[in-house]
Order: C-alpha cells, then structure tokens, then sequence
C-alpha cells in the first residue's frame, strides 16, 4: 500500500523536476486526445512543440510571435505569482488587462492625430493606472470589508469586459470607421504604436516591461524585506502578524503591483499587436498567466520559461489549427491539463511516497 | 422612450425562478461541498461540462431527461479529476479549482464543436390542472418544466439531510473540524470525496439547464460567470439551505429585470444593464462579509484546509 509522508520541508530537486514530468505528461495525454480526434498525434506534438521554432515553412513568421505572446503572459504572471506566494488570490488579472488597455487606449484617441513624444509614456502610464484602479476594487473590498479577493475580482472581468463592449461599440469607436465596432487603429498612429523595437524579433516596449518586471521581482522577492513578509504571509500567516506584517496592506500591494502589471500588459497589446480596441480584444492572457505563474513555480525566473513553453503552445497551436484542423480549443484543453498535472505531482515535492506494509488508516 | 408598461410582473416572477434555477442548482451543490470543508472553485467549469454533456446526450438521444442525467453525471465525472488532486494529491484546492475551471471551459468547447446551431428537444411544462390554472399564481408557480420543482426538492432534501441525518452531521463535522472528525474514525477522505461528487453532479445539472430549458442552445463559454455568481450565493446564505434559494431568487429577479429593461428600450446602454447581476453580487458579498452581518457568518471551520492523517 501506498502512503504519503509529509517532507519537513518541500524538495527542491522535485521542485525543479515536476513542471517538466508535467510537461512531458501533458504531452503524452494530449497526444491521446488528439489522437482520439482523429489526428495523428506525433504530428501534432511536433507542430505545437517545434515547428513554430524550428520549421523552414513557419518558423520566420512564428519566432517573433513568440515574444509577443510570451510578453504579456509573463507581464501578467510575474504579478500574479507574488500575491499567490503571500495567499493572495487575484484572479481577475483579464478584467485588469481590459481595463488597462482601455485607459491607456482613451489617452492615445485623445490625442488624436497630434504627435509628441509624451503620448506614449502618458499611455503607459494610463495602463498601469488602470489596472492598478480596477485590482484595487476588491483589495478595499478585502481590508475594508473582509471580502472574498477571488470572487470579487473574478467577477469584475465580466464587468470589464461589458465595459469593453460598450466602449467598442460606443464612445470609442472609429468615427471614420463606417459604424462598425472597435477603435481607431492606434498602431498605425506613430505617436502612441508599440511597434517592434528590432525588426524581426517580436520584440516591442511590453516585452522589455516584462523583463524588467521579472528583475524587479527577483530582488523584491529575494533581496528584499518586502519579500520576506510576503513568503512569511504565505506559509505561515500567524506567524507573519506576530512579525508585524500588515495583512491589509500586503492585500493592497500585492494585488496593485499585480493589477498594474496586468494594465500595462493590456496597454502593451492595444497599442501593438491587437491595434484597437474592439470587443474581442482580450483572448485569455489573464487566465492562462495564471497558469505560467504556477508551471514557473512562483519563481520570477521560471516564470520566464514557463511564459515562453505557454507562449509556444499557443503559436504551435494555431499552426496545427491550420495544418490539421485541430479545433481551436484544443489548445485550451491541452493547457489544462498541463495544469492538472502540475497541481498532481507537486505531491512529490512535499510528500514522500512510501511502500507500508501495514494497513494505514 | 421608456415603456415600463410592457413588462408584465406575473411574466417577471415565472422568468425569475427560470432565471434562478441554474444557479440555485449549482448553488446547493457547493454549499454541500463547503459545508465538508472543501473550496471547489471549479463551480464554472463543472457547470459548462454539464451543459454540453447534457445538450450532446439530450439532442443524439432526443431525450431531454436522459441529457439532464448525463449532465448530472458529466458534472460529477469532471469534479473527481478535483477530488483527486484536492483529497488524494493533497494539492491546493484554490489552484486545483481554477485548474478545473480553464479545463472545463476548453473541454467543453472541444465537445460541443458539432452542436453549435443545433436546437435541443423541447422539455414540456408540468401541468398541475386547476392550479396551473390560477390567476396570477398559476403562471407565476404552477407552469414550469419539472426541473424548477426538482431544484427546490433538492433544496429540501439537503437540508434534512444537513441537520436530522447521521451522515449529514458527520459531514458537517468533518467540515468544521477534520482532525476531530478523524479522531472519531470517520472518513475525511471519503465524506469529502462524496461531497464533492455531489456538488460535481448539481453543478451539470445546472449547467444543463441552461443549456437544455432556459436558452436552449449551445453555445462556447455559455454559463457566463454563473458558476461564480452559484460560489458567491453560498456565502450569501451563511451556508443555510433556504437562504440559497432565497438569493438565488433574488438574482433571478435581477437577470430578468435587467432583460425586461433592455427590451423596454431603456436609455442606458445594454453593456451597463448586462453588468448589473455581476454587481449586485459584490455587492451582495460586501454586505454579507462585513460589519454585524459577519458574526453571523458560519463558514465551516476546516473549509479550504487540506487534510492529511498521519500515522
């Protein structure tokens, strides 16, 4: 029989090791899964795993798509992972997304067709503030209140993203744009566009705000007395309040860094890559970051790998959308799974599995 | 120009227990689960599992009760992936939940690709006789599809269950207190594990409700944040049975209210009118979490709190 023996302290040699079972797990069952939608599984994993990389027909388009899509999920992740280690739960960073790009947005259709040099960093600016605003709901909600941070802030993405159709279809639609739905193309207007900053490489100002994220995050959470509290809050909250941790003021800390973080990650992506604002302008990067915080074991530098694995699912995934007619939410499905067994053999790291021989109640 | 004439309220208070019943079902569930100590955030992705598993099974079969069954079961399937992690991998139940939320939501979409468009059988309406025929309280209470009955049956059943049955006292008690609970030689895993089926299973039957009585149709991503509007009305009954149904109701009203007036052409922007029910929830969690009102909060004591025997 079976039995689970709890590890004094969680192993970091399987700390390190479960993302990657995970990963290869993941990829055995999705190849069940695609091979029980009738395509052939090998060729699958290969199209989501390496052709965005490596293949001659797809890789010059893909490669650069990689850090566009990686920059955000990381943006976002590196956030959400510092409330996560401190027992904070903000799991509305899309409906902070949202609302970061429609703050920063609103700040370049004011500007309209002006240029100036100060219109981008007031859009960045915008952003953050944006999404700082809208976390800050349910962290007052919280110390105000002792309101549920997790529904609260999950609930606000619906908000934010009628929000978002409204302006779509409202006060920021194109007036030059014949009626139909979605802003002005602020890519296209070089005082505000967050365009590539090396040709070729994906790589624009969100990406760079990414990586700086992750350096700040590292020292905070490393360096810093700041991320002490957090760990201590974390793991042993009683603990932390006889340690003089504010509980409250951690709540509005961590979900406003994270909040801002995903605001700027939305500003990032409006003023690049998705161009306007238009009501499907959000495709998920809040959720999915949630699960890059978690397959980066809540380490900024993990995170980092885990957002670029995620990001490659996705660009794989869309190539095998288009070279098998694999569904589009197959995808999803396969980045679930990644996360149930992650969540699984984190077992590993904190307990000991042991043969008993007698029967254990 | 505003015409509140055309909303009928007989025709209001009928929509309303439609409208609540999704949640209601889902509701109850959880509140069963909560009260065994566990946080199934996962409420969304049972319920989506539900509606498609139950508008796939219901339109191949043309049964609409044999669908509701399998959403039932489809619900309770996907919600052992959480007992799994949660009971047997000991791992931590917020992220297993929202685990169980995004995999629903994708798996869902995966299976319901071929029956976007398609109508479901049609499920009829009960016909209680003379009482259907009522003024006023016929239509309002006596003219719904059986599931409407069924929720508030099972409303009932819980919560004799919770307070005048052996095992409902020991659920309870291995929710406040799961080391006590195992002193006693009760089975945490194992109450826990039950629970969880049985709020996987009222989850799907929400869920198909939705999709199989009250839109009906399939569409990606259908229940719309009611899986945590359901999560949200627990702790607004202070984990009682009759309180669910009276929030749930409470909310129904406000869906349909917030329908009625977009339909009534009222000046605010469909968009703000469609936020309402969102709203009205924080607000709701606001008012139940704070001040006087929290004492009287009775949120089970080993809620969210894994459990592991040793020796």
């Amino acid at each position: 029989m079976l039995r689970l023996e709890k590890r004094p302290q969680p192993s970091a040699a399987w700390g390190w090791a479960t993302p990657v079972l995970a990963v290869g797990l993941t990829m055995i069952a999705g190849g069940i899964l695609f091979a029980a939608l009738g395509k052939d599984p090998f060729a699958a994993i290969k199209m989501i795993f390496w052709d965005p990389l490596f293949s001659p027909q797809f890789a010059a388009f893909s490669r650069p798509q990689l850090l566009v899509k990686a920059g955000p999920l990381i943006l976002i992740a590196v956030g959400l992972a510092i409330g996560f280690r401190a027992g904070i739960w903000n799991i509305g960073a899309e409906g902070q997304y949202i609302i970061g790009a429609i703050c920063g947005a609103a700040v370049a259709l004011a500007f309209f067709p002006a240029p100036g040099w100060y219109i981008f960093p007031l859009m960045v600016i915008a952003g953050a503030f944006g999404g700082w605003a809208w976390a800050m709901i349910p962290a007052i909600l919280k110390t105000r209140f002792n309101t549920n941070e997790i529904l609260v802030s999950l609930l606000l993405v619906y908000v934010a993203e009628k929000i978002l159709a409204a302006m779509a279809t409202g006060r920021m639609r194109n007036p030059d744009g014949a009626g139909f739905p979605g802003s002005r193309n602020i890519a296209q207007y070089p005082a505000a566009s967050n365009l590539e900053i090396i040709a070729g490489t994906g790589m624009h100002w969100g990406v760079v705000a990414a990586f700086i994220a992750v350096i700040f995050a590292y020292v905070m959470l490393h360096r810093h007395m700041l991320g002490y509290h957090v760990q201590l809050a974390g793991q042993a909250p009683r603990a932390a309040r006889f340690a003089g941790v504010a509980p409250s003021r951690l709540v509005v800390l961590c979900l406003g860094f994270s909040g801002a973080l995903a605001g700027l990650a939305g500003l990032f992506e409006v003023a690049g890559p998705a161009r306007m604002i238009s009501i499907d302008f959000n495709v998920g990067y809040g959720f999915t970051a949630i699960i890059v915080a978690f397959l980066g074991r809540l380490h900024p530098v993990g995170i980092v790998l885990a957002g670029l694995l995620m990001a490659l699912t996705y660009i794989g995934g869309e190539i095998a959308q288009f070279m098998l007619g694999l569904p589009a939410a197959s995808i999803q499905v396969f980045q679930g799974m990644l996360l149930f067994f992650l969540l699984a053999l984190d077992v590993l790291s904190n307990y000991r599995v042991r043969l008993s021989r007698a029967e254990a109640a | 120009m505003i015409d509140l004439s055309s909303i009928n309220p007989v025709v209001l208070a009928a929509a309303l227990m439609v409208a609540a019943t999704p949640i209601l079902l889902a509701a109850i569930g959880e509140l069963v689960v909560e009260k065994a100590g566990v946080l199934n955030l996962g409420v969304e992705g049972m319920m989506i599992t539900g509606a498609v598993t139950g508008f796939a099974v219901a339109v191949m079969t043309r049964d609409p009760y044999l669908g509701l069954l399998a959403a039932a079961f489809g619900g309770a399937a996907i919600s052992l992936l959480f007992a799994l992690l949660t009971q047997v991998m000991m791992a931590n139940q917020v992220a297993s939940g929202l685990a169980l939320t995004l995999f629903g939501l994708g798996f869902s979409a995966l299976l319901g690709q071929g029956f976007v468009g398609v109508s479901p059988p049609r499920t009829a309406k009960l016909d209680f006789g003379f009482l259907s025929d009522l003024p006023i309280l016929g239509p309002i209470l006596f003219r719904h599809d059986p599931m409407v009955y069924v929720s508030l049956a099972l409303v009932a059943g819980v919560w004799y269950f919770l307070n005048y049955t052996r095992g409902g006292r020991i659920l309870r008690a291995v929710g406040e207190n799961h080391e006590a609970a195992h002193a006693l030689g009760y089975r945490v895993r194992r109450v826990r594990i039950l629970a969880i089926a049985f709020g996987g299973a009222c989850a799907g039957l929400g869920g198909a409700y939705l999709s199989l009585i009250r839109v009906p149709q399939w569409t990606e991503g259908m229940t719309a944040g009611a899986g945590w509007i359901a999560l949200a009305l627990v702790v607004f009954s202070s984990w009682r049975p009759w309180r669910v149904v009276l929030g749930a109701y409470l909310f129904g009203g406000i869906i349909v209210l917030q329908l009625n007036l977009q339909a009534a052409g009222f000046r605010i922007p469909v968009e703000y009118l469609a936020m309402s029910p969102y709203l009205v929830t924080i607000l709701v969690l606001v008012i139940m979490s704070s001040g006087r009102a929290r004492k009287t909060l009775a949120a089970p004591g080993s809620l969210g709190r894994p459990f592991h025997a040793t020796g």
